[in-house]
């Protein structure tokens, strides 16, 4: 069994990054797992895959402490950030030059960090690292913690301060992949990847009998699956044209609810709701957990989670969802204000019986008879539309929105529930999203791959139309970072660069000429905003040189589009 | 003929009005006295110092001042006001040694026998200057040239400037798998059809961009090799401070970070030169 050093996961590290292709990634990482000493296979999965669950000390802290106990003046170090784009990697450039301003750390030689930190060698495990020396470091004292990380840093050779900061402060963020993840411990242990991606489905614990559950071979599995919820499978943006071209009757209609997918299980033990990020949210939805208990034992649904308004028999606007979202208590007053139910729409498993290899129209009616026999007025039923032909489908998707619905699932009459994102299947078809044109005010350079380039655009609308006689006002609406291709962000990041106003530290003030046709999902009131207002999912959808900035909507527009559903 | 006028007839036109003078040759033009000097930048690349009345002004224009084995080296030119580039003007650029980075080269190019690499670097002066590196860390296996890389080595060859052996791309045979060879183009190739005669190629960009992560992947190549013919940090400091000059403009890429350095923490007279408009 191997040992993982520091050094041995940094090279794996610089290599995988070092390389495009997949395939590649995937043979690297596992041969790198197949016969790892478990304590150190499960940090280096968990590392890769970003998700380790508390971090144990920010970069920003990290740039503080090199900072404040060196000659370089704060606004110089911060422009240095702003360039790489990494706190990690900031310091690891900077540190060759400054460590020799940093005269002795102030550590007195006595204390449990002292005697840790004279323990580091260059062959100590990585779990070492990740469960002995940086928790000791996290749970120091402010001033303490500042010593310890200087002499930290002060003993490590000039190479290792990049990897080393990583593991502080999180995220590599090399292009590995979950599903990358997935694949590679499948091949290192030969083991399906369903498997896997069902075993990852527990929570992790970055322990050696974590990894020993994940790893072990596959006849051993155990047939109850407990709490464990199974791999959602995800739809796609549907080409509606292709879909066209096969015969309807293939094909079943649902509505597709704005709300968040749901994984309800009920167990001998009790129930357990699971949310797309694969998160428990029990406490979040008590009354969804309650209907449970009216379900038959081993059953698992597959559903949204949503809002809904009794009285109009329609989902509440998303905004209502969000207030219940992230809570680990529900008052009284948040459970009648903004009350859920679960809107079923699939069966995964009856009786204890996997029904992922049946066919959706065999689900569906399973699932159909299994609710006429529950009837709970918090557990709804999507029904299939009835369509015989394709031009009928734009005319659902209209009803659709009227019914509150975001837009159409297609999904194929004889599907099995495959796990994650495989196309082909499902699709959804959601209505156009909503567009308004509005001036650029505000840029500030990304982060990671985007470091260095304006990507961070704040958009601006008027505070009155342009056939108002008084001086009109732009008023910022909407942040967006997405939408432009490569070429356009590099054009857009030097027009920037060279019709700057002001500067606000990291943040321009460019001037108001550029317009954007930002897209996005909904409008609705809010105090925190400016302009009284925030939208849903913004991003670009087309950079309108053809329009000037007087051309820009204004706030007035973005009001009518409120609770257009 | 003078070193550089073969690349400049190359890249301006053959027909251009040209007049190639000395390093250090003085000229007249009204009331100055104009002389050229070594910038260390590329083959021919030059400094203007002008002197009117007693005042020197030196522009430095692209300069760099680590060793290069394919140009002349920089000179240093006192001056009472200096106008210098400030491309990789913040305290995280700071270059290894060419010959260091040859070595790299070499070590990530010789470690793949299976796939050609593909080396992307600007074809004028970057391309050169790395062929001359690791002609003087002996590597004596033949690299093979793209185009645009080619008509500019061609120049250098003709100045006397000795570099590895090289070949145009275009001569070997379209089939021909490339096994383990070398090939130097320019980034304007990368991902463009030119590469598609290329089977599973490494590729690498060599820039002093590539200092930071993101700046390689944002690119998509694989290898970042870190140099440039740009001055890094620490020799843009001390050039401003051996010139002597009073009075520094920046130009040219971080203006406004290193003229606030200038002032701030050296104490030296500094102001942006974009911001004069």
């Amino acid at each position: 069994m191997q040992k993982a050093s520091l050094n041995s996961f940094g090279n794996l590290i610089t290599d995988i990054d070092q390389c495009n292709a997949t395939t590649r990634k995937i043979s690297l990482i596992s041969k790198f797992i197949t016969d790892i000493d478990p304590r150190d296979g499960a940090w280096v999965l968990v590392l890769l895959m970003g998700s380790r669950q508390k971090r144990l000390i920010t970069g920003r802290r990290l740039r503080e402490i090199l900072q404040k106990n060196s000659k370089m003046p704060a606004w110089l170090f911060d422009d240095c950030f702003a360039q790489v784009g990494d706190s990690a990697e900031t310091i690891s450039l900077l540190w060759p030059q400054l460590k020799d301003d940093i005269k002795s750390t102030g550590l007195d030689g006595s204390g449990d960090i002292e005697l840790i930190l004279n323990g580091l060698s260059k062959s100590n495990p990585l779990h070492w690292w990740m469960e002995t020396l940086f928790p000791s470091i996290k749970n120091l004292t402010e001033t303490k913690q500042s010593k310890s990380i200087l002499d930290l840093w002060k003993r490590l050779p000039d190479g290792d301060h990049y990897l080393v900061n990583k593991l502080m402060t999180g995220g590599f963020r090399i292009g590995v992949s979950k599903g990358l993840v997935v694949k590679s411990i499948a091949q290192a242990y030969k083991l399906k990847e369903t498997s896997v991606l069902e075993r990852l489905m527990k929570p992790v614990l970055a322990n050696a009998s974590w990894y020993e559950l994940l790893t072990h071979p596959e006849e051993i599995e155990r047939r109850d699956r407990g709490a464990i919820p199974y791999p959602f499978y995800l739809a796609s943006p549907v080409e509606i044209e292709k879909i066209k071209e096969t015969p309807p009757t293939d094909w079943i209609l649902e509505y597709k609810w704005d709300g968040i997918r749901g994984q309800l299980i009920r167990r001998e033990t009790g129930a357990y709701l699971w949310s797309r990020g694969e998160e428990l949210v029990n406490d979040t939805f008590p009354e969804i957990i309650m209907m449970a208990d009216n379900l038959p034992s081993d059953t698992v649904l597959d559903g949204e989670i949503l809002c809904w308004d009794n009285e109009s028999n329609k989902p509440m606007p998303f905004s209502a969802l969000q207030r219940r979202l992230g809570r680990k208590t529900v008052s009284k007053k948040l459970l009648k204000d903004c009350p859920t139910v679960f809107m079923a729409y699939d069966i995964i498993e009856v009786n204890a019986n996997d029904l992922r290899g049946n066919a959706l129209e065999n689900r569906i009616n399973i699932l159909k008879n299994l609710l006429n026999g529950v009837n709970h007025s918090i557990l709804l039923f999507d029904t299939v539309k009835d369509f015989t032909h394709w031009d009928q489908v734009n005319k659902i998707r209209e009803q659709a929105r009227r019914d509150g619905a975001e837009g159409l699932m297609i999904k194929k009459i004889n599907s099995e529930y495959l796990s994650g994102r495989k196309r082909g299947n499902w699709w959804k078809y959601k209505h156009e999203p909503m567009t308004l044109d509005a001036v650029l005010l505000y840029a500030q350079a990304g982060t990671g791959k985007r470091a260095n380039l304006f990507t961070d655009y704040t958009f601006a609308l008027w505070d009155a139309g342009n056939e108002s006689s008084q001086e009109r006002k732009l008023v910022t609406f909407a942040k967006a970072y997405s939408g432009l291709n490569n070429d356009q962000i590099y054009e857009l990041d030097r027009w920037i660069r060279t019709h700057t106003l002001e500067r606000y530290g990291p943040t321009r003030v460019v001037e108001p000429k550029q317009v954007f046709e930002i897209a996005f999902e909904g409008v609705m009131e809010s105090r925190r905003h400016k302009c009284g207002l925030a939208v849903r999912f913004p991003r670009i959808k087309r950079w309108r040189i053809d329009k000037v900035a007087s051309e820009a909507d204004c706030i007035e527009e973005a009001q009518a589009l409120i609770d257009i559903h | 003929m003078n070193q550089s006028e073969g690349v400049l007839r190359q890249r301006l036109g053959r027909g251009i009005n040209l007049h190639s003078v000395a390093y250090g040759e003085p000229h007249k033009l009204g009331q100055a006295n104009v002389s050229f000097h070594s910038a260390g930048h590329v083959l021919g690349s030059a400094q203007i110092r002008i002197e009117v009345a007693g005042e020197i002004w030196l522009v430095t224009g692209d300069y760099k001042r680590c060793h290069d084995p394919s140009c002349t080296p920089f000179e240093t030119v006192n001056c009472d006001v200096l106008i210098t580039e400030s491309t990789f003007g913040l305290p995280i650029y700071r270059w290894k040694t060419g010959q260091e980075i040859a070595n790299e080269i070499y070590g990530w190019w010789s470690e793949e026998r299976q796939h050609p690499s593909i080396l992307f670097c600007y074809a004028f002066g970057k391309a050169q200057r790395i062929l001359a590196e690791l002609k003087a860390i002996g590597v004596e296996n033949e690299i093979l040239l793209h185009g645009a890389v080619e008509t500019v080595t061609k120049h250098y060859r003709k100045a006397g400037i000795e570099m590895v052996k090289t070949r145009p791309l275009s001569e070997i045979d379209r089939e021909d798998p490339l096994k383990g060879r070398l090939v130097i183009a320019p980034p304007s190739a990368y991902r463009s059809t030119w590469m598609k005669r290329f089977r599973e190629p490494q590729t690498a960009f060599a820039s002093g961009w590539m200092t930071v992560k993101g700046a390689r992947r944002r690119r998509g190549y694989e290898r970042g090799f870190v140099i440039s013919d740009h001055a890094d940090w620490p020799s843009l400091i001390q050039t401003i401070k051996e010139s002597e000059a009073k009075h520094v403009y920046v130009t040219h890429g971080q203006d406004e970070v290193l003229s606030r350095y200038l002032r701030e923490v050296e104490g030296i007279k500094a102001e942006s030169l974009n911001l004069l408009g």
